[in-house]
């Protein structure tokens, strides 16, 4: 079990989470699709870090979990201002700023 | 790794795909957010294979615990039972979405097979992944950055709150 395995896993999730991003139209699912892609990165960092012995990897996972932690705050704030306009998730009623 | 190492990241890699599965394509949001609770304590699960104890807790105490509480308690304050899942049949997106995501696979595919020789576990230091080697580094060669780190989540509390008001 080489540390390749690890990053087939992560890249799968990337790609799972990328696609749940494009194709879903709720926005809350779209917050939690953003959410395995970070993990998916933190997968692959720490793998790193195991493989190479070396703490940066962590400490790189460790700063991406506060991203998303700012990240989920924010987005989900603005889930509920959009919310409380348009009474409805869905993105594709976020067309204020159409040209 | 050992042939327990590979029966356990057999099974939590069958546990973490089916849960972000689930994720991805269920139709109600707190299905899917329970879903990724567990998704995400699976990941931790992974840490610890990998000698991450710190950031195996960290993830369970802060994604398992502050952020999907907040997103569930979202949810839940929205009273949103059914989200709009698929985009409409024949929107861009929907013809976007696969072939983007196909991109993203093999472009993915092509770095790990590239960068697969040599993929070998360093025999790892005693203090590896402890608080203490986490938290020297931390404070000494990646100081700035975690004081900016502390910055963003000031300026994410303040914009969430103004964000969520009623009224500016």
């Amino acid at each position: 079990m080489g540390p390749q395995w690890l990053l087939v896993l992560s890249a799968v999730l990337f790609t799972l989470g990328a696609f749940g991003v494009l194709w879903n139209r709720g926005a809350i699912t779209i917050l939690m699709c953003v959410e395995i892609m970070l993990n998916a990165t933190n997968l692959a960092f720490i793998a790193f870090a195991r493989q190479f012995d070396s703490a940066e990897g962590q400490i790189y996972a460790f700063f991406i979990m506060t991203l998303a932690a700012a990240e989920a705050a924010v987005g989900l704030a603005i889930v509920i201002a959009l919310f409380r306009l348009r009474e409805s998730t869905d993105v594709d009623e976020l067309n204020l700023m159409k040209w | 790794m050992g042939a327990l190492e590979t029966v356990a990241f057999v099974i939590l890699a069958t546990l973490a795909l089916a849960s972000a599965m689930v994720v991805v394509f269920h139709r109600t949001p707190v299905v899917s957010a329970l879903a990724l609770a567990f998704n995400l304590i699976t990941i931790a699960g992974f840490y610890l294979l990998l000698n991450a104890q710190f950031l195996a807790l960290l993830q369970v105490i802060v994604y398992a615990g502050a952020i999907m509480v907040l997103i569930l308690f979202v949810i839940m304050l929205l009273s949103i039972t059914a989200e709009p899942r698929l985009h409409r049949s024949g929107s861009i997106q929907s013809v976007l979405a696969p072939l983007i995501a196909l991109g993203c696979a093999v472009a993915l595919g092509l770095a790990v097979y590239r960068g697969s020789e040599g993929g070998k576990y360093v025999v790892s230091s005693t203090d590896f992944g402890t608080v203490r080697s986490i938290g020297t580094e931390l404070f000494t060669t990646f100081f700035y950055a975690f004081e900016a780190i502390s910055l963003l989540l000031v300026v994410a509390m303040v914009g969430a709150v103004l964000l969520a008001k009623r009224r500016l």
